[in-house]
């Protein structure tokens, strides 16, 4: 059996780690909270822009847009959106999961557009081409940001450097449930659009420009809403993952030190049982 | 609703609602040119070019710069989906001075290289910023 001193050292620093677990999910519990409030905020915009999309889409029926057919290239660009730092359980492997185990996806085709340090780390080691790595991002997303990247890739798929666009993040559903995603931005889902928007208003929409050219301007504004919405959503459910990894990591240290108590005191009984024996069994060969 | 004189205006930036209210008439700039748009227009969807947006309601008249995004016109309401939209309260002068400064050089001094369109639309941002402080 361990020494009393032994456990008594064990049990103090499982009590601090306790005690950092702790703060870090308060941490995140708040940034949580403001981070929920930032992606219901962008919903809204995200919302009505993936009707408005929808409608374009229903209206131009089967034009051969440029954005509404894969590029002749072969490479994918894949937008993953991880996060900087870790104890997050799963959040950051689940989503690099994604690309690694997608079963037909080539190694060498696939440029990785990385956002967060973790998935990049990860990405990298194994063997995937890092086109671009934009750590600083995922600290506070900005609009700009979405808009910046989204100018990027558009142009590379103009240039017939990439012929499809993905997006790998973790989408919020609520504060304990989040889902890692994988979607195609570009070429544009045409048939999923179209179910949605008919069973909504049924509005015949005018466009001003010509409906193709209309889809010149609006699908690249609808693609950064959807980064940016999904940068938000990873935010989101990055400090909820944390908070709930932190929330275990609480209560499994109150289990070990609870153990740890029980063995302490029994640790402790042994020792004076011992001792009173030992002075017994001293003072009778004494008498 | 016919012979109502409002309409609805939502706009919508990726980061707030910038505006949710019954107004007279709104009028900004789009690619097709300048609209002023009142209740019963025909269903129309229009892209936004950088300009001010004036926001008609029945106490007064409000006023923004209005950058990117487009709109969404039914007849009884309109919606805004603006990429980048300020109040004037929100706009820093000397800022959008320099960058006029900026985007009429690059316009001046003309060089293979320069992306005209760029520069235009840039100084269409900081005219409409100018303007609207005014």
């Amino acid at each position: 059996m361990a020494s009393m001193r032994d456990i008594k050292r064990r049990r103090s620093s499982i009590q601090g780690t306790q005690q950092i677990t702790k703060a870090m999910k308060l941490v995140s519990t708040v940034k949580l909270q403001r981070a929920k409030a930032g992606a219901e905020r962008s919903r809204a915009y995200f919302n009505c822009m993936y009707e408005t999309v929808g409608n374009i889409l229903s209206k131009v029926g089967s034009v051969e847009h440029k954005f509404l057919v894969p590029g002749e290239s072969t490479k994918k660009a894949v937008i993953v959106i991880t996060s900087n730092r870790g104890l997050a359980g799963g959040y950051n492997s689940n989503v690099t999961k994604l690309i690694t185990r997608h079963e037909s996806w080539n190694k060498d085709d696939i440029l990785v557009y990385a956002i967060g340090n973790k998935g990049r780390e990860t990405l990298r080691r194994a063997g995937y081409h890092i086109q671009e790595e934009l750590p600083e991002v995922i600290d506070e997303p900005a609009y700009m940001d979405a808009l910046l990247l989204t100018n990027r890739l558009l142009e590379a798929f103009a240039k017939g450097e990439i012929g499809e666009i993905y997006l790998a993040y973790t989408a919020f559903k609520n504060t304990v449930s989040h889902e890692p995603k994988l979607m195609r931005l570009l070429p544009v889902d045409r048939e999923i659009e179209q179910e949605d928007v008919s069973s909504g208003q049924k509005v015949i929409m005018n466009f001003e420009p010509e409906d193709e050219e209309a889809l010149d301007l609006i699908i690249p504004k609808y693609i950064t809403s959807l980064i940016y919405g999904a940068l938000m959503e990873a935010v989101a459910s990055e400090n909820g993952a944390r908070m709930q990894a932190m929330d275990n990591a609480t209560s499994n240290a109150e289990e070990m030190i609870n153990d740890l108590a029980l063995k302490y005191n029994r640790a402790r009984q042994g020792s004076i049982t011992q001792e009173l024996t030992e002075i017994i069994a001293g003072a009778e060969a004494l008498g | 609703m016919a012979d109502s004189r409002d309409f609805q205006l939502r706009i919508i930036t990726p980061d707030r609602i910038f505006y949710e209210g019954s107004v007279e008439m709104v009028e900004f700039n789009t690619t097709e040119g300048e609209i002023g748009i009142l209740p019963g227009h025909i269903p129309m969807t229009v892209i936004v070019k950088p300009g001010i947006l004036y926001i008609h309601e029945e106490e007064g008249e409000k006023e923004a710069a209005l950058h990117a995004g487009f709109a969404e016109i039914l007849p009884e309401s309109v919606t805004i989906l603006a990429e980048i939209i300020e109040w004037p309260n929100e706009i820093d002068e000397e800022r959008a001075e320099a960058a006029r400064h900026r985007a009429e050089e690059r316009l001046r001094s003309k060089t293979p290289e320069t992306d005209i369109a760029r520069a235009e639309t840039a100084l269409q941002r900081a005219m409409a910023r100018i303007q609207v402080l005014k």
